[in-house]
């Protein structure tokens, strides 16, 4: 039962993020590329102002899966770098996501090359 | 009610409608690729005890975005993304999509400058705010320390 809760939890959490960011691009018309960077920017935002932590505490994957959980990961490694002087400030929020930066383009790239391309289907 | 009160009604009621639509599928979209997150977070650290929750968390990552590609390889996350909307772009799986589908789509051009070059033009601004973010709140934290 618990871990039923846990799920409903992470899966309201995740689809109200995700049902904010259709409401912006139904009001705005903002294109995909904006709607990434602005819920990136909010992630980092509530890392930087000690937010974060609350929200993931309730909703889990639901909060870490959006993008918001790599504009998380960014801030949260600067924030534990900037403990090591501001070398490790600058550095550790590259760091903080190398795993995910790396995977994400090495499989765009040996799975791009493989695909073929397909006529738009709409 | 006569025609003009009822054209009226459908002019009121038929564009929120197909708005609430859109974002009723974006809630459950976004909020079933969370819980699959989750779930593949939760079998990585049952298989992986030595790993850290911060290492789990980037993990997870990885194999999200993996599917995301996967998925945008075989041309079947574009047909989820074309009813699934923000649930399908915000989600770390859209974000790996935003790189294929465009690398896919500018192969024909050249590895180099159609491939290389296209994949980054959505995760292109994505990686520059968050970097550039990320390095101003850890000079801001570096000041903060230095006061106390």
């Amino acid at each position: 039962m618990d871990i039923f809760l846990t799920y409903l939890k992470v899966f309201a959490v995740g689809g109200l993020v995700c049902a904010i960011g259709q409401i912006l691009i139904n009001k705005t018309k903002m294109t995909s590329a904006r709607v990434l960077v602005t819920f990136l920017l909010a992630g980092a935002l509530l890392e930087a102002v000690g937010l974060f932590k609350y929200i993931e505490e309730f909703g889990k994957a639901g909060i870490t899966i959006p993008i918001t959980g790599f504009g998380k990961s960014l801030a949260a490694g600067a924030i534990d770098g900037a403990k090591d002087g501001l070398f490790k400030a600058c550095t550790g929020g590259l760091a903080a996501v190398a795993a995910g930066l790396t995977a994400a383009i090495t499989f765009g790239f040996v799975i791009a090359l493989i695909s073929k391309s397909k006529p738009k289907s709409t | 009610m006569d025609k003009k009160e009822y054209a009226e009604l459908v002019k009121q009621t038929s564009p929120k409608t197909k708005e609430g639509r859109t974002i009723l599928l974006a809630f459950v979209a976004g909020g079933l690729i969370c819980v699959i997150g989750q779930a593949v977070s939760d079998a990585l650290s049952a298989l992986l005890p030595a790993f850290d929750k911060k290492d789990i968390g980037a993990l997870t990552g990885v194999v999200m975005i993996f599917l995301g590609s996967l998925l945008t390889g075989l041309g079947v996350y574009d047909k989820i993304g074309y009813y699934a909307g923000a649930g399908s772009v915000i989600p770390i799986t859209g974000f790996a999509n935003s790189i294929v589908s465009p690398a896919i789509e500018y192969n024909k051009e050249g590895i180099v400058f159609g491939l290389m070059a296209k994949m980054f033009s959505i995760a292109g601004p994505v990686i520059v705010s968050g970097v550039s973010a990320s390095a101003l709140i850890g000079v801001v934290y570096f000041i903060i320390g230095l006061f106390k």
